[in-house]
């Protein structure tokens, strides 16, 4: 290995990473534009518009209307007249839910009855509506919780102060903020993206232009070659890395709560396994088309089975089988980790370990393939 | 046994990919100093060839020595020191004429005042100067070429491979180009070249003619000319009427016959061929002339020899 050779080779993917201003700058904006992106469009169930037909019209049915616009979740928007007011109002998205509050309701709950209230919800986001279903149905149980108690108080019997008290606190992310959870992910998602895209393309390139033959009758060796295509890729790497933190705590005021250096040296570590793979993929295809496409097939899965957007736990056991031979599970565990829960090498260390065999593995197993390939 | 002026030495050179032999069996000598031409049509092994001799391609079987290193056992020392201009002269076009001569100079481990030596002794040898720091990707043909030629050779080759140097460029450029090819034979760079323009190839000392993975013929080009496979082209200087070249259809000695301006050139097998020509060309009323014996162009000879094997 002649580093001098290697440098001669870096320097040259400098000038050209410089002097191509359309990918630079689409190397360093797209990033920024995701993570705002993602940032925002993270699906927070909050202020869902809310339609409501109150047959009831009175006081104790403006009580409960009132209960669930105050958990910040319901926005009671329309008032409906009719039932078909309320199925159009969903029919056409411009509410979630519709309730529907009986004739009965105030009269029954005098009898010490219990009425019944509709909640209905768009269902086509399950998880919206899971989360709308499941806070409409808490605020029914507390509002009948506290009449319960109003009406022993009544009758001058002692109110017990027994029963389970559950003291929710969320921890790590006590805002149950969104994009705590997305803005560390995107990071990881990002990174994989632009790195196997960027290695990758380096080397069909030069394929297709034939320069890749001009090389490989000079004395370099593969090993220099791909040392020095992949030592100004790592730089793009850390600067899109720094770009997305100072994002992350600025804008979106996500902290970065625990060791930012060991951060850093788990991005270093996943370099191996996101470029090893670009260059792999080099290998196989013949033009940038054909390479575009290959990497597709591995891009896509292993963001679904990382737990980008469905957690791993929550997946079929089989499906989490190979959620744990992407190597992204582990740098997403990793960087939320450390991220968000501030924790360091004395839990993550397994999680550093397996991302450092898989980059050893893949980024062997390609310079192997590379060497092979053009020899 | 390799003399002391001998820079390549092949012997029963073959290459295999699979079922296809893209390299025959093929053995040839290339001397110090010699403009050695490489011909034969597309996909007839002349770039495997050049390939396994700058160490790039195993060979399947046989040997073949570069500058006294076997190529299969000692690619690394025969890198070194050859020179190697592929095939439409791939530069990056996203790179100065100068950027490109320093990251040739660093890949054959020039730094410095060496590097910088050379690279100015070469930009003015090939007339870069002008154009330093301009885009490759801006760059004529012509200048392309040159600055291709100029990387291969920043690090003195003694050895240097040309794939088609002069494809695609104009004739005054190509001119240029081989008094540069040229002077550098003088001065002992042994050179091998693959071109399809015969003309250039009368510049060559030795030419060897490669079909079908298989060397056919060589020699130098005056002796390519008079071997028996050429035939004897006589020439039917008239002004020709076309409905000769029907008559001259079917005559079992005839192996060509094309027009060159307002001639005829007639390829026969024999000298003797010549009085059956005008013998059969009276009896269907056509006064052949003089019928001299021309020296007949490389073209001819290769086609008439690419028939014969």
């Amino acid at each position: 290995m002649n580093f001098r050779r290697v440098w001669t080779i870096a320097t040259k993917e400098y000038t050209q990473l410089l002097r191509d201003r359309r990918t630079l700058l689409s190397t360093m904006l797209l990033p920024l534009v995701q993570v705002v992106l993602y940032g925002y469009l993270s699906n927070d169930i909050k202020h869902e518009p809310t339609i409501v037909w109150d047959l009831s019209r009175t006081a104790e049915s403006r009580r409960f209307t009132q209960a669930l616009s105050n958990t910040q979740y319901f926005d009671v928007r329309y008032s409906a007249s009719s039932m078909g007011d309320v199925v159009a109002h969903i029919d056409a998205g411009k509410t979630l839910a519709g309730i529907v509050i009986p004739p009965d309701y105030a009269s029954l709950l005098h009898q010490g009855k219990s009425p019944q209230v509709m909640v209905a919800v768009d269902a086509s986001d399950a998880t919206a509506a899971r989360t709308a279903l499941s806070v409409a149905q808490s605020v029914g149980t507390s509002l009948s919780h506290g009449m319960q108690i109003k009406a022993l108080r009544l009758a001058g019997l002692p109110v017990s102060q027994q029963g389970v008290d559950v003291r929710a606190r969320a921890w790590y992310n006590p805002g149950l903020r969104q994009e705590v959870f997305i803005v560390p992910g995107v990071l990881a998602l990002i990174l994989q993206f632009t790195m196997t895209f960027l290695s990758m393309s380096t080397i069909v390139r030069e394929r297709e232009l034939g320069t890749l033959e001009q090389l490989i009758v000079s004395p370099i060796q593969s090993g220099e070659l791909i040392l020095g295509k992949i030592i100004p890729l790592m730089t793009v790497g850390f600067i899109n890395v720094t770009m997305i933190l100072l994002l992350a705590v600025f804008w979106f005021g996500v902290p970065v709560t625990g060791s930012v250096l060991l951060l850093y040296f788990a991005v270093f570590v996943f370099f191996f396994t996101t470029l090893g793979l670009g260059t792999f993929v080099s290998t196989i295809a013949k033009t940038y088309i054909q390479a575009i496409q290959l990497i597709q097939f591995f891009l896509l899965p292993s963001m679904l089975l990382s737990g980008f957007i469905f957690p791993v736990a929550a997946m079929p056991k089989v499906l989490q089988w190979f959620s744990y031979l992407v190597p992204l599970t582990y740098f997403l565990t990793i960087v939320r980790g450390i991220i968000i829960k501030g924790v360091g090498l004395d839990y993550l260390w397994p999680q550093l370990l397996l991302l450092m065999l898989f980059g050893f593995a893949v980024f062997t197993t390609a310079a192997l393939r590379f060497q092979k390939r053009i020899a | 046994m390799i003399g002391s002026n001998t820079t390549v030495s092949v012997r029963s050179l073959t290459r295999r990919f699979g079922a296809f032999v893209a390299v025959d069996d093929i053995s040839f000598e290339i001397h110090a100093g010699e403009i050695w031409g490489f011909l034969g049509p597309n996909g007839s092994g002349k770039s495997t060839t050049i390939r396994m001799l700058c160490g790039v391609l195993q060979p399947t079987s046989g040997t073949a020595c570069v500058l006294g290193y076997d190529v299969a056992k000692d690619p690394e020392a025969v890198k070194l020191r050859i020179g190697y201009m592929s095939q439409g002269a791939t530069l990056w076009d996203d790179l100065t004429v100068d950027e490109h001569l320093r990251f040739y100079a660093g890949l054959f481990d020039m730094h410095g005042a060496r590097a910088g030596k050379s690279i100015a002794e070469w930009t003015e040898r090939v007339g870069l100067e002008e154009r330093r720091n301009q885009l490759a990707g801006l760059l004529p043909g012509g200048y392309r070429k040159r600055l291709a030629l100029a990387c291969t050779l920043l690090h003195e080759p003694q050895m240097l491979f040309l794939d088609e140097p002069t494809s695609g460029v104009d004739p005054i450029s190509r001119r240029e180009f081989w008094d540069i090819i040229v002077g550098l034979a003088e001065s002992g760079t042994t050179i091998m070249v693959t071109t399809h323009y015969l003309d250039e190839a009368e510049h060559c000392s030795n030419l060897a003619l490669m079909y079908a993975g298989k060397l056919i013929a060589q020699g130098s080009p005056q002796a390519l000319k008079a071997l028996p496979q050429a035939g004897v082209t006589l020439e039917i200087d008239s002004p020709v009427n076309p409905a000769i070249l029907s008559a001259l259809d079917g005559l079992p000695f005839v192996r060509s016959a094309s027009l060159y301006g307002s001639a005829l050139h007639v390829t026969v097998d024999r000298a003797q061929d010549a009085e059956r020509l005008r013998a059969a060309l009276a009896s269907k009323g056509y006064d052949a002339g003089s019928l001299p014996v021309i020296v007949p162009a490389l073209e001819d000879v290769f086609a008439a020899i690419v028939e014969a094997a």
